[in-house]
C-alpha cells in the first residue's frame, strides 16, 4: 500500500481475552439478535432455484420404471435429473464405495433419493417431487442388527482385538456373568437442518456455501460428480446451526445434488431439507446389539472378558468401519479387562446409512461394560461404585486390550473427588432408606466414569492447516481448517492467536472456513477441532514471530533473547514499542506479516491386522454422578441432580468447555432416555419429526446440575497450551443417568437383581424393568 | 386486505393465501431471516415470535407463538414483534443475559429462545423470578447444544432487570408505556381476503356471519389457533382452498360460569380457559401445563382440541369424565349433546355439514366428587400422551357411589371404560375393587401399538393410573406419588 493507516498506539495493558479466559462466543451478539447468517438466511442470488428429491418408497427393490412427466410438468419446475444425468462419479462414498448421489437401478432404503428437482420455489420443488410414478420389484429387505447377524450381512469385514487367553481366563474365573443389550440409535436433530447454496462460477465450476463439518470433502465430491478438477470447486462454511457429526459426511450429498442441478440449469441452486426429509434421508447414530461374557474374582476384579459389539450400519459403509472400531476401542471404557477379546461387526441393513454422531461408536461400546459393572455389583451384593473403582486403569493395570498404555492416570482421582463432592455415600444410604419406605417412587444413584481416546483413528486425518495475517493497523485475521458448529472453536483459535502475540482478543478475527484458504482440511470431528487447528494456528504465529524477532533484533540492535511480546506491545531490551507501531515498522522493513501453519499429531499408529497400537495421542476423562426418581406405576422418571467432574486439561476457555460438558451430558442423557427411533418391520422410520422424536426439553435439565473442571491437570502431551479435547467425551457422562435408572429399579428387589434395561430407557422400558424385577421377586418367593 | 403492525410499522398485505404461514411470509417475502425454521410443525420453537392482541377493553395481550404454524390471515389487527426489533446494541436484558451466561452455542434456536424470554419478561407479574413459570415459558423451545442450564440462568437474571426502551423502539409497546397508535387505525369487524386463483380466507366477527359463511361454504375448513390444521399445510404440503377463522368471533371466546356450569367458548385458548377451569377443578392445571408448549397453549383452543377428534387429544377425556355438554352451532341453530356422544370413530364426529363447535359446558363440583387427571408421555414437556386417564369419582362412606373413567390413547376415540366403571360402582373404594376394575379394563379396551407406546404398556399404565388415584385419594398419605411432584 502507498500510505499506512494512521494508528493511535494503544497504551500498554494486559492483553484481554487470552487463552484460559472465558471469552464469549465470537458470534454471541449475532446469535441473540438474529443477525448470524445460516445458509437459508444468505441473500438470495439472482435467478435462484430450489432443490428437492424424490424418495424411494421401498427398503430394497429394483427400480423397474420411473415416470417423471408429472414432476416435470408441475408449475415452477425448471429441471429434473436422475442418475444418468451425472457427468462424473455417481458414487460419493466418503471412504468406501456404496453411496450413490441418486439411485441407479437398485434402491436400498426407504427415503433414498431417486431423482432431483429444481424449481422456482422450495414449495414447488417439494410438491413436484411427490408426483413421480415409480414401479419397483421388491427384493429381500433386512432391517435389524439381529437379522443381519443371522444372515452374516456386513458392509465391512468383522474385526477382532484380543489380548492373552480370554477363554481360559473365563473358564477359570471364580465368577462368570453373561449379558446382552440393545442400545438405540440417535437422530442428530441439529436445529438447522442440512442446507447448501451452490453458485456456478464463470469458469464452469461451483462455489458452494454449505453447512458442513467437512468442506474439503464437499469440495472434492462436488468436483467428482461434475467431473471437474478440484480447484474448480470451492466451499465455504461460516457456521452451522449444530452438527454433532451429522454434517460430517451427510452434507456432501446435498451439495452434490445442488451442484448437479446448478450445472444443468446454469443457475444458483439452494437445497435445504425440511425436517422430516432430513430425518428420513440422512444417517444417524448406529444402534448396537452388544453381548458380554465376563469373569471376575470375589471382589469383582475382572479377570477375563469376551465382548461383542454389532452396529447397524445401514445400506452402505459410510464411516461405519471406523465407528465400529471406536466402539471396540471403548468396550473397556475406563476399566482394565485383563485377558480380553473384543469382536466388532458392521451389520448391513436396508435402512439409511448410519453415520458419525458425537462419540462415534465410543458411547455404544462403553454401554456394554457399564452394564457389566452394574451386573457384577448386583451379583456380589456390592455398590456398583466400588466395582467401577476397583477395575479402573491404574499403574500396573494400565494397558488396553489393543495395547495402548494409559499414561496419565486421573480416573481414580476423578472418581474419588466426585464421590466426596457429590456426597455419594451419604446419599446412597438416604436413598436406600427412602426406597424401603416408598412403595411407588424409587430413587436411584450412579457414578460412572468416561475415558475417551483422542485422535482420528484414520491416521492421515490428524493434520491441520491455518493462515494468520497481521494487517498494518495491527489487526489480525486467522483462518483455519476447522468449522464452527456452535462449539466455540473460532473463539478458542482466536484466543490462541491473541495469546501468541499477547494482544487483546478483539484484535483477532476468525473468518469463514474456505477451501481456497486452507487446503485439504480434515473434518471438524473426533473432538479434534481445537487440538489440530489450534496447533496449526500457533505454528503460523510462531513463524511470524520468528521473523518479527529477527527484524527487531536487527532494527533495534538488540539481542533476540531480550525481545518479548506482552501487554499489547513489544519489549525490545528496555524499549517498549506499541504493537501497531511495531507492526508498521516491520511492514516498512519488508518483513512478512502473514504465514501459514501446519500440525500433524505425533506418536499415533494402529495396525488393524494385529488389532494393536497407539491409536490415540491421549485420553480425555470425566465422571458423572446422577440421581433419578422413578415412578414404578408408569415408568416415568426425572433426573433430580447431576454432579460432573471433567478433565479438559488446561482449559482454553472454561465457560465454553463447561457448555460442551453440560450440552454433551444432556445430549447423552437424551440418547439413553427419551430419544427413540422407531422403524416399522418394513424398514420405514416412523419417528420423523419432533412430535414423535423427543430430544430433551428444558424440564429435562437436572434442576440441580453441578459441573466442575478437574483443576491443575494440564495435558501431559504437547497439545495446544496443554488443553484437552472436550467435544465428544461429555456425551458419555449421560450413562450415569441410565445406570441410575437401573439402580432405582434394582431397589424393587433390594438390589439383588440387575434388571435388563435396553435403551432408550423410555418410561415404557423402565416400567418393563420394574415388572421384570417384580416377577423375579415372585419367583424367589415361589422357590423359597 | 390483512393489516397489522410489524415491529412498529403498519403492514398491509393484499391477496393473502390462506395457507401462508407467518414464518414463510417473514423469511421469503420480507427477507427477515432472524426468525428460524427448525421443524415447521410447532415443536421446536426456533420460529417463536410475539403477537400483541388487543382485547375489547383495549388492553394488549403479548404472547409467544410459533410463527411456523400460525397463519398471516390471523394477524389482522394485531402487533407482530420479531427478533429484528432487537438488533440495536446493547439490546434487551434477555439478550445481554443470554450472552453473559453463554446461553447460545450454535445460535440457531437462540432467536426463538430470546423471543420466548422477552415475552416472559413483558408478562412478568413481579420482580421475583419464578423458576416454575420460567421453565413453562421455555417449554416450547428446543436447544440441542447447551443442555439448557445457561438459558435458565439467563432467564432468571434477565427477569430481575428492567427494560426501559426509548419510545421509538420497535418493540417499546411491550413495556406497556407506549401503546401502538397504529393499531387503532386498522379497521375492525370481519376480514376477508383471497388470491387471484381463488384461495380464500375469511375471519367473520360475529356468530351470525360465521353461520352464514358456513351455510354458503359447507366445504370450507374451520380454523382457530391452527396448531393442528397448519400441519396439513407444512407437513402434508396441502393447499387448503378456503379457511374460515373463528378467532375474531367474540361470542366464541368467553369463559364464564352460568349457574352450575362453566361455559367455555370453543375459540378460547388453553391459556384463557386454564385459570377459570382449574379454579373449579384443580386437577386440570398440571395437565394443561403439559399440554403442548406455552406457544401452543397461546394459540390452541378447546374447540379445536375437541373438533379434530384425535384419539390422543388431552381435553376430551377429563371433560367426558365430568360429563360435560357440548354445544354445536350452525346454519340450523344450536343443539346440545353429551361430549362423549360426539366422537363416532377415528377422526369422525357428530358434526353435520356447516356445523361448528360453539362451547363446552362443564359442571361444577358437587359434594364428594373427586377428579384425577394423569397424563403419561415419554417427555415431560410438550409431548403427546401415550395414555391419559381421567377419573371422576363420588365416594360416599368409603363406597364408590358413582364414577366415570375416561381415557385417551386407549381407543380410536377418547372413550369411557364402562366395564371398569361397573366393577367399581357400589364397591368399596379399595385395592380389591381397583384390582377388579383393572381386569375389566382389558375388556373395555384393545389399544394399539404405535411410536408412542405398545398396546401392553398402554393397558398396564391405564390400570396403574387407577391405582395411583386410589393412593392419591387416601387423605392420610403423605407419600409423593408422581415424579413431577418430587421436589
Amino acid at each position: 500500500m502507498r500510505k499506512l493507516p494512521l494508528n493511535t498506539p494503544t497504551p500498554a495493558h494486559s492483553a484481554r481475552g487470552l487463552a484460559g479466559h472465558s471469552a464469549k462466543h465470537d458470534s454471541a451478539w449475532k446469535h441473540v439478535s438474529g443477525q448470524a447468517r445460516y445458509i437459508d438466511d444468505l441473500p438470495m442470488p439472482e435467478a435462484l432455484l430450489h432443490a428437492a428429491v424424490g424418495h424411494s418408497e421401498q427398503a430394497h427393490a429394483r427400480i423397474l420404471s420411473m415416470d417423471l412427466e408429472a414432476v416435470r410438468a408441475y408449475p415452477g419446475v425448471v429441471a429434473v435429473i436422475t442418475a444418468k444425468d451425472v457427468p462424473g462419479h455417481l458414487d460419493i462414498g466418503p471412504v468406501f464405495p456404496g453411496d450413490l448421489v441418486l439411485a441407479d437401478d437398485i434402491v436400498e432404503h426407504i427415503g433414498q433419493p431417486l431423482f432431483a428437482v429444481a424449481a422456482t420455489s422450495h414449495e414447488a420443488a417439494r410438491k413436484a417431487a411427490q408426483l413421480a410414478k415409480v414401479e419397483y420389484q421388491p427384493l429381500h429387505a433386512v432391517v435389524t442388527v439381529e437379522q443381519a447377524l443371522e444372515q452374516q450381512l456386513f458392509v465391512r469385514p468383522s474385526h477382532t482385538q484380543q489380548r492373552g487367553e480370554p477363554d481360559q481366563a473365563l473358564a477359570e474365573a471364580p465368577n462368570r456373568l453373561k449379558g446382552e443389550q440393545h442400545v438405540g440409535g440417535q437422530e442428530h436433530f441439529y436445529l438447522e437442518g442440512q442446507a447448501c447454496l451452490v453458485e456456478p462460477t464463470e469458469d464452469g465450476g461451483m462455489f458452494v456455501h454449505t453447512s458442513s463439518q467437512h468442506p474439503s470433502e464437499v469440495q472434492k465430491l462436488v468436483a467428482e460428480v461434475l467431473g471437474l478438477p478440484i480447484h474448480e470447486v470451492q466451499a465455504e462454511v461460516r457456521r452451522m446451526g449444530g452438527g454433532f457429526g451429522g454434517k460430517e459426511t451427510q452434507a456432501a450429498a446435498l451439495a452434490c445434488t445442488a451442484a448437479l442441478l446448478a450445472n444443468v440449469t446454469g443457475r444458483p441452486v439452494k437445497y435445504r431439507l425440511s425436517r422430516p426429509d432430513d430425518i428420513v434421508q440422512t444417517g444417524k447414530r448406529h444402534d448396537f446389539y452388544n453381548t458380554y461374557d465376563i469373569g471376575f474374582d470375589d471382589d469383582g476384579l475382572i479377570q477375563g472378558a469376551d465382548i461383542m459389539v454389532a452396529g447397524r450400519c445401514g445400506y452402505s459403509p459410510d464411516l461405519s468401519d471406523a465407528i465400529v472400531d471406536r466402539a471396540m476401542f471403548h468396550a473397556d471404557n475406563a476399566y482394565y479387562l485383563d485377558q480380553a477379546r473384543v469382536v466388532g461387526h458392521r451389520c448391513k441393513t436396508h435402512t439409511v446409512s448410519n453415520t458419525a454422531f458425537r462419540g462415534f461408536g465410543g458411547p455404544q461400546g462403553m454401554m456394554i461394560i457399564e452394564q457389566a459393572m452394574d451386573d457384577i455389583a448386583r451379583h456380589l451384593g456390592r455398590d456398583p461404585l466400588d466395582i467401577r473403582k476397583l477395575n479402573l486403569y491404574r499403574p500396573g493395570r494400565d494397558t488396553t486390550h489393543y495395547g495402548q498404555t494409559v499414561e496419565q492416570h486421573v480416573l481414580t482421582q476423578l472418581m474419588d473427588t466426585l464421590e466426596t463432592t457429590s456426597d455419594y455415600r451419604q446419599r446412597r444410604a438416604e436413598i436406600t432408606a427412602y426406597n424401603r419406605s416408598s412403595p411407588v417412587l424409587k430413587r436411584g444413584l450412579a457414578l460412572t466414569p468416561v475415558k475417551f481416546g483422542i485422535s482420528f483413528t484414520a491416521k492421515h486425518l490428524n493434520q491441520a492447516g491455518a493462515l494468520v495475517h497481521i494487517y498494518t493497523d495491527g489487526s489480525i485475521v486467522v483462518n483455519h481448517g476447522g468449522t464452527e458448529m456452535g462449539q466455540g472453536l473460532y473463539i478458542k483459535i482466536a484466543q490462541v492467536v491473541a495469546s501468541a502475540f499477547q494482544v487483546d482478543l478483539e484484535r483477532v478475527k476468525v473468518t469463514a472456513t474456505r477451501t481456497d484458504k486452507v487446503a485439504n482440511t480434515s473434518p471438524t470431528a473426533a473432538s479434534s477441532g481445537s487440538d489440530l487447528n489450534g496447533m496449526a494456528a500457533l505454528d503460523a504465529c510462531e513463524k511470524i514471530l520468528e521473523g518479527l524477532v529477527a527484524f527487531a533484533a536487527q532494527h533495534w540492535s538488540t539481542p533476540a533473547e531480550q525481545i518479548s511480546f506482552s501487554d499489547n506491545q513489544v519489549m525490545i531490551g528496555g524499549l517498549a514499542v506499541p504493537w501497531e507501531t511495531f507492526i508498521q515498522a516491520a511492514y516498512m522493513s519488508r518483513i512478512p506479516l502473514w504465514s501459514s501453519g501446519f500440525y500433524a499429531t505425533p506418536k499415533i499408529h494402529y495396525d488393524p491386522e494385529t488389532g494393536t497400537g497407539r491409536p490415540f495421542l491421549y485420553y480425555a476423562n470425566g465422571a458423572a454422578c446422577s440421581e433419578v426418581v422413578v415412578d414404578t406405576l408408569t415408568g416415568e422418571y426425572r433426573v433430580v441432580r447431576t454432579d460432573i467432574l471433567h478433565d479438559v486439561g488446561r482449559s482454553l476457555n472454561p465457560e465454553i468447555d463447561i457448555g460442551q460438558i453440560e450440552g454433551g451430558f444432556v445430549q447423552g442423557m437424551g440418547w439413553l432416555t427419551t430419544e427413540e427411533l422407531v422403524y416399522s418391520d418394513e424398514g420405514r422410520l416412523l419417528t420423523t419429526g419432533p412430535a414423535t422424536y423427543k430430544i430433551p426439553a428444558v424440564s429435562d435439565c437436572p434442576p440441580d446440575l453441578r459441573v466442575a473442571l478437574l483443576p491443575e491437570s494440564p495435558n501431559r502431551e504437547a497439545t495446544v497450551f496443554h488443553s484437552k479435547a472436550v467435544g465428544e467425551p461429555p456425551l458419555m457422562l449421560g450413562i450415569a443417568v441410565w445406570s441410575a435408572l437401573r439402580d432405582a429399579v434394582a431397589s424393587v428387589t433390594d438390589y439383588r437383581y440387575s434388571p435388563p434395561l435396553d435403551t432408550p430407557a423410555t418410561p415404557e422400558r423402565v416400567l418393563g424393568a420394574v415388572t421384570a424385577s417384580q416377577q423375579w421377586l415372585n419367583q424367589q418367593k415361589e422357590t423359597a | 386486505m390483512i393489516e397489522f403492525v410489524l415491529n412498529g410499522r403498519t403492514e398491509k398485505v393484499d391477496q393473502v393465501d390462506p395457507n401462508l404461514s407467518i414464518l414463510e411470509w417473514l423469511r421469503t417475502k420480507m427477507r427477515l431471516t432472524g426468525t428460524k425454521e427448525g421443524c415447521a410443525s410447532g415443536d421446536c420453537g426456533a420460529c417463536t415470535v410475539i403477537t400483541g392482541t388487543p382485547d375489547p377493553q383495549g388492553n394488549i395481550r403479548y404472547e409467544a407463538i410459533n410463527s411456523c404454524i400460525s397463519l398471516v390471515g390471523g394477524l389482522h389487527g394485531k402487533e407482530l414483534i420479531t427478533v429484528e426489533a432487537f438488533q440495536q446494541e446493547p439490546g434487551h436484558p434477555v439478550q445481554r443475559s443470554m450472552m453473559e451466561k453463554h446461553g447460545a452455542q450454535c445460535g440457531f434456536c437462540t432467536p426463538g429462545i430470546v423471543m420466548s424470554l422477552v415475552a416472559f419478561h413483558a408478562n412478568k407479574e413481579g420482580p421475583t423470578p419464578d423458576d416454575h413459570r420460567l421453565l413453562e415459558a421455555l417449554s416450547g423451545n428446543l436447544c440441542r447444544c447447551t443442555g439448557y442450564r445457561p438459558i435458565i440462568e439467563a432467564g432468571r437474571q434477565a427477569l430481575v432487570q428492567e427494560w426501559t426502551p426509548e419510545p421509538s423502539h420497535p418493540a417499546a409497546s411491550l413495556c406497556g408505556t407506549s401503546a401502538r397508535p397504529e393499531l387503532s387505525g386498522i379497521p375492525g369487524g370481519s376480514v376477508s381476503s383471497g388470491t387471484t386463483d381463488g384461495l380464500r380466507y375469511d375471519a367473520p366477527a360475529t356468530l351470525a356471519e360465521l353461520r352464514e359463511l358456513r351455510r354458503n361454504f359447507p366445504d370450507s375448513r374451520l380454523v382457530a389457533g391452527s396448531t393442528d390444521l397448519a400441519l396439513e399445510i407444512t407437513q402434508q404440503l396441502k393447499a387448503l382452498p378456503h379457511l374460515i377463522s373463528v378467532e375474531r368471533v367474540d361470542e366464541l371466546k368467553g369463559c364464564t360460569q352460568e349457574g352450575d356450569e362453566l361455559v367455555i367458548g370453543a375459540a378460547a385458548t388453553y391459556q384463557q380457559f386454564r385459570g377459570p377451569l382449574s379454579a373449579l377443578w384443580p386437577a386440570f392445571d398440571p395437565m394443561v401445563e403439559r399440554l403442548g408448549s406455552l406457544q401452543i397453549r397461546n394459540r390452541g383452543t378447546l374447540g379445536g382440541n375437541i373438533a379434530n377428534a384425535s384419539p390422543i387429544g388431552d381435553m376430551p377425556p377429563p371433560l367426558i369424565a365430568l360429563d360435560a355438554t357440548l354445544v354445536l352451532d350452525g346454519p340450523d341453530g344450536d343443539r346440545r349433546l353429551p361430549l362423549e356422544d360426539f366422537f363416532h370413530g377415528y377422526k369422525q364426529t357428530d358434526l353435520k355439514p356447516g356445523e361448528f363447535v360453539h362451547s363446552v359446558r362443564v359442571p361444577v363440583p358437587r359434594a364428594n366428587e373427586q377428579l384425577y387427571i394423569y397424563k403419561v408421555s415419554k417427555r415431560l414437556d410438550d409431548d403427546i400422551s401415550a395414555v391419559l386417564g381421567a377419573f371422576r369419582l363420588t365416594v360416599e362412606d368409603g363406597v364408590v357411589a358413582d364414577c366415570r373413567l375416561a381415557f385417551g390413547g386407549m381407543a380410536a376415540t377418547p372413550a369411557r371404560a364402562p366395564k371398569a366403571e361397573a366393577a367399581l360402582k357400589g364397591r368399596p373404594w379399595n385395592e380389591d375393587s381397583v384390582a377388579a376394575a383393572i381386569i375389566a379394563l382389558a375388556d373395555d379396551f384393545t389399544p394399539m401399538t404405535d411410536v408412542r407406546a405398545s398396546a401392553a404398556y398402554r393397558l398396564q399404565v391405564a390400570g396403574n393410573l387407577l391405582r395411583r388415584a386410589l393412593l392419591a385419594s387416601d387423605a392420610n398419605t403423605s407419600e409423593t406419588l408422581m415424579v413431577t411432584d418430587y421436589a
